[in-house]
Parts: C-alpha cells; sequence; structure tokens
C-alpha cells in the first residue's frame, strides 16, 4: 500500500493531516458539534463571562461563543477553500495555456498577471470587496482577481521548461493528440507544484478573509465568521474581553495546522528541497 | 539603461491598468454617489435635485468620458475632490499619509532591531535552543493575524496595564508604540527566517574559513564580514515591506484608529466617496512600482556584478 506508506516515512505529516482532518470535520459537522444555536441569542444573557453553561461566554445578543466559533470554522473553510481552488485552478488553465500555445490572448493575460504581481494584492482586494459591498461572493471574487496570477505565471514558467524536453517532441512527432499531452504528460509534472502552493497559500488565504471580515468587507453579521466576530468583540474589550480572545485564538490555530500540515506536504511531495 | 526604460514602460502600464480597473469597479458598484452625498449633508432629496448634483459631478457623462478626464486631472496633480470631506483628494491623502509614513517607518525601526539580533543569534546557534525558541517565534507570528495581536496588545498594554493610549486621533510618540510593535512582530516572523537563512549560508563561505583562520575574532567576522554580505539579499524584502506600509495596513491602523492613509482609505470605501478610493489605489500603486524600480537601481549600486552588465 504506496499510500499509507507516505505516513508511515513521515510521521509528522501523518500528525498534521489527522489534525487537517479533525478541522474538516468541525467545519462539516459544526452544526451538531456546537452546544447551542449559533444564531439564536438570549436577551437575559448578554454578555455573560465564561462559565460551565457558555464555556466560552455569549455576546451582545445573548449568543453563545463557543458555538459561534465551533460553526465559523464552516464560514472560514468555505471561503478559503473556494478561493484557493479558483486560484490554483484558472491559474493553472491559464499558465498551461500560455506556457503551450502562447498566442495572443494569453500574452494580454500575462501582462494582466505581471500588473497584479506588481501591486499589493491586499489593497486592491480591500477596494474590491468593499466597492462591490461585503459579502461572501464578492469577498472570494476579489481575492481571486488578486490572487491568480502567482498561480498563473508560476504554472507558466514551468511549462515552459517541460515544452522543450524530448518526451515532448516525441510524443507530438509520434502523434499524439495536444490535449492527451497537456493531460498526460504536461499537467502530471505542475500538478505537485499546484497543490504545494496551493496547500501553503490556505493559512495566508485565511488569515486574508478574516481581515477582510473583520474591517467590515467581508461576511456580514448575523454570520458566524471569527473576523466578523472579532470586529465585534472589539466594541466591547474592556467589558468582554472574551469575545475579542477566543475567535483569535481559533484562527491561529487553525491557520497554524493549514501552515504546518503546507510545510510537510512540501517536504513530501518534492523531497529536492529540503527545509 | 534599456533597462531602466522597459521597468518605467512597465510601471507606467501598471499604473494605467490599475487605476482603469478600480475606475471600472467604483462605476459598476450598487450605490449613487449623488444620493450619498445628499443624503450626508441632511437636505431633502428629489430626482431633480439627485439628476442636478450628477450633473455637477459630471457623473452623468459616459465612462470613458469620465476615465479620460480624471486621467487629465491626475496627471496635473488634481485627483478631484472627496464628496465626503468636502476637500481636495490630494490633500486628504497627504494628511493621511504623514501618519502612515510615521508609522513605517517607526515599524520598519521596531522590526530590524528585534530580528536582526534574533536572526543572527539563531544561526549562529543552529539546532540548539535559541535557534529553536527564535523558530517557534517565527512560526507563532506568522500564523497570528496581525490585527488580533494588535488587539491583545491593546488589551493587554492600553487596557489593563494603562501604559499607552487605546486610540490616537492625531500623530503621538507614545500612540505609535503599539501600531508599530504590532507591525514589527508581524514582520519580524518574516525576517528573523530570512536572516538566519542569509547569514548561515554566509557562515560556510570561503572567506569566513579565511578570516576565522586569521585569527579574527568570531564576532569581528559576524558583523565586519558576514553582515555587509548578508543584508543585500534583505534590500528587496525591505523594499517590499516598506511598499506594503506606505500603501497603509488597514487593519492595523483601524484596530488603533491611527490617523493614516488606510483609515482614510477604509472611510472613503463606507462613504462611497469614490473620488477618494481612486486616488487611494491609484497612490498605493505609484509608492508601491516606485519603491521597487528603487529597489533595483539600488541592487546595480550595491552589487557591482549586476551593475557591469554581468548576470543582468
Amino acid at each position: 500500500m504506496k499510500f499509507f506508506a507516505v505516513f508511515r516515512e513521515n510521521k509528522l505529516f501523518g500528525l498534521y493531516t489527522v489534525l487537517v482532518l479533525l478541522v474538516l470535520f468541525v467545519a462539516i459537522f459544526g452544526g451538531a458539534l456546537a452546544p447551542q444555536d449559533p444564531y439564536v441569542g438570549n436577551m437575559k444573557q448578554v454578555f455573560q463571562s465564561p462559565s460551565a453553561e457558555h464555556l466560552l461566554g455569549t455576546d451582545k445578543l445573548g449568543r453563545d461563543t463557543l458555538s459561534r466559533i465551533i460553526c465559523g470554522t464552516q464560514v472560514s473553510l468555505f471561503m478559503t477553500i473556494c478561493v484557493v481552488a479558483l486560484m490554483s485552478i484558472l491559474g493553472a488553465v491559464i499558465g498551461i495555456a500560455s506556457g503551450y500555445f502562447g498566442g495572443r490572448i494569453e500574452m494580454v493575460l500575462m501582462r494582466i498577471a505581471d500588473m497584479m504581481l506588481s501591486f499589493p494584492g491586499v489593497v486592491l482586494a480591500i477596494a474590491i470587496a468593499g466597492i462591490l459591498g461585503g459579502n461572501v461572493i464578492n469577498t472570494i471574487a476579489a481575492l481571486f482577481v488578486v490572487g491568480w496570477a502567482k498561480y498563473a505565471r508560476l504554472v507558466r514558467s514551468l511549462v515552459i521548461k517541460i515544452r522543450q524536453q524530448d518526451y515532448i517532441a516525441a510524443a507530438r512527432l509520434s502523434g499524439t493528440k495536444t490535449h492527451r499531452i497537456l493531460l498526460r504528460h504536461i499537467l502530471p509534472n505542475v500538478l505537485p507544484i499546484i497543490v504545494i502552493t496551493g496547500a501553503m497559500d490556505i493559512g495566508t488565504m485565511m488569515m486574508e478573509i478574516a481581515g477582510l471580515s473583520f474591517l467590515g468587507f467581508g461576511a456580514q453579521p448575523p454570520t458566524p465568521e471569527w473576523g466578523l466576530m472579532l470586529n465585534e468583540g472589539r466594541q466591547y474589550i474592556q467589558t468582554a474581553p472574551w469575545l475579542m480572545v477566543y475567535p483569535g485564538i481559533a484562527i491561529f490555530l487553525v491557520v497554524a495546522i493549514f501552515n504546518l500540515w503546507g510545510d510537510s506536504l512540501r517536504d513530501v511531495l518534492d523531497p529536492r528541497k529540503d527545509g | 539603461m534599456k533597462r531602466i526604460l522597459g521597468r518605467i514602460a512597465q510601471t507606467l502600464v501598471t499604473l494605467i491598468g490599475v487605476s482603469f480597473l478600480t475606475f471600472c469597479l467604483t462605476y459598476l458598484a450598487p450605490g449613487d454617489p449623488a444620493m450619498m452625498l445628499l443624503e450626508a449633508s441632511d437636505t431633502i432629496v428629489s430626482q431633480e435635485t439627485i439628476d442636478k448634483t450628477r450633473h455637477e459631478l459630471g457623473l452623468d457623462r459616459p465612462f470613458l468620458v469620465q476615465y479620460a478626464s480624471w486621467v487629465g486631472g491626475v496627471v496635473t496633480g488634481d485627483m478631484g475632490i472627496s464628496y465626503s470631506a468636502k476637500k481636495p483628494v490630494t490633500t486628504k491623502l497627504l494628511e493621511g499619509f504623514a501618519g502612515t509614513l510615521c508609522l513605517a517607518f517607526v515599524s520598519i525601526a521596531f522590526m530590524l532591531i528585534l530580528s536582526l539580533p534574533l536572526g543572527i543569534w539563531s544561526a549562529t546557534h543552529r539546532n540548539r535552543w535559541p535557534d529553536y525558541l527564535v523558530r517557534i517565534f517565527s512560526f507563532v507570528g506568522v500564523s497570528m493575524p496581525t490585527f488580533w495581536i494588535g488587539l491583545l496588545f491593546l488589551y493587554v498594554f492600553g487596557l489593563k496595564l494603562g501604559l499607552f493610549p487605546i486610540a490616537s486621533s492625531s500623530v503621538t510618540a507614545k500612540g505609535i508604540v503599539l501600531p508599530a510593535a504590532t507591525l514589527a512582530i508581524y514582520m519580524s516572523s518574516k525576517y528573523m527566517r530570512q536572516v538566519r537563512t542569509v547569514v548561515l549560508e554566509e557562515l560556510h563561505q570561503d572567506y569566513v574559513v579565511g578570516a576565522r583562520a586569521r585569527g579574527l575574532s568570531e564576532r569581528r567576522i559576524l558583523w565586519f564580514h558576514i553582515m555587509p554580505n548578508a543584508v543585500l539579499p534583505l534590500i528587496t524584502l525591505l523594499g517590499m515591506s516598506i511598499g506594503w506600509l506606505l500603501g497603509g495596513v488597514a487593519v492595523i491602523e483601524m484596530v488603533f484608529s491611527w490617523p493614516g492613509i488606510g483609515n482614510t482609505a477604509v472611510h472613503a470605501i463606507l462613504m462611497r466617496d469614490y473620488p477618494l478610493i481612486e486616488g487611494f489605489v491609484l497612490w498605493v500603486a505609484i509608492i508601491y512600482t516606485l519603491i521597487n524600480l528603487l529597489v533595483d537601481l539600488s541592487y546595480a549600486k550595491f552589487d557591482p556584478r549586476l551593475g557591469k552588465g554581468g548576470r543582468a
């Protein structure tokens, strides 16, 4: 079993994978795991400090912080995975197309990619999400618009190198159809790098999403999103500090898990590079 | 020379592209700025006044005409009038920029004070406890959202210990400490790794072995032989950080109510103050590309191999 051998040889990678699966589990079954409804408050129990009944206290509407954090996993992870998947897939398609064919449209796309890369993405993401109006879809769109360029550039440079290899020439000479060359020869060679880059971007994207929500340009109330919860908690920092402590810990833990996992995934998939 | 001209051309393309994109966005965005403007000034809004305001603001002209007239203004240094502040956009941006500039330089200074010694310490004690300590610190720093570090600082040092003000409406020496420290911690976690890597690389170079053989003290080798070489790779990173900081780190400025350009931008977006948003994005683009250009040029200056048509 090759699949299990990977985990046996890389014990740390196995550990981090288990942690990632745990986060995914919480994200998927958060609704069932949460002790209370994250949307329904009890006005008799506003700003309760952490207690046996509400382990992490309650917020301004008497909602249970722990339940909101648990359900927030789904929101954060869904947005993050959407952004990373969109960026890497479309970036890879554009990168492969421009690297292999190099037509005029691809040239224009590459110029646009250069433009995006020579500019701090966060500023543009804030402007896009803010101007279009904050919601989950616009946040994903804003981060995608800013982020695809990196993948397109990376994949393009790889494809240009691979295209000159002898086996591609051989495949072409023997009459292999173009789409087969792309799928059978090019894609398997660039896929590990795309996966590594994507995995290592998960933590960063999660923080940027939280940041946009914190500014008010991401998820909107009453969504239980961690960045938004921190923004709401910020106003009650004096009276209810737990509101700004625990959502932050949640972001930190999940980002840390994905960063560790991404680093060890790189070591597993790309053994040439040592850390 | 040809390379520099190419870079300048590319910079111009970037500026035009970015400003055009922002302009498109503000054009497509929901919400009518004329309406926002009128509602903000508490006048009774009739369709007639809206139309009149739209006409005064030039919002009834075709899109490309609006963009062209805006570009024409920018070239002569006029970025239009901010809707919400009723002041020229240039004035608003310069007001915010003073705060951002101070914050940027203080936080860079803090960052260097923190990350240079720790990075070197970690490299010279490789795989011993100082190294592990520094690596854990930098990992934790990378995984924490900056605004959360800011909130924690605000809570501990501002509220509980009362050492620093919790909000600064103007630029003060005491008010700058917490936001600068927050940014410094975040940046340090990246820089410490870089310093460590660079110093480790240099430690194994022949000239270090030579210097040791000549009996120079380790400290002398480190500061007079290794550091000058190690600083070079950091310049690119430093340039990017300065560009990032000068764009105004909106989240941090918001947490500490710091009067900087990022705060101005967030308010502009909330107020749908389109001329101010466009001005802001263009401003960041100019600063960022300009600093990148300077970094490139400084490379040629600091590294003689690049200037004489060597590797470049």
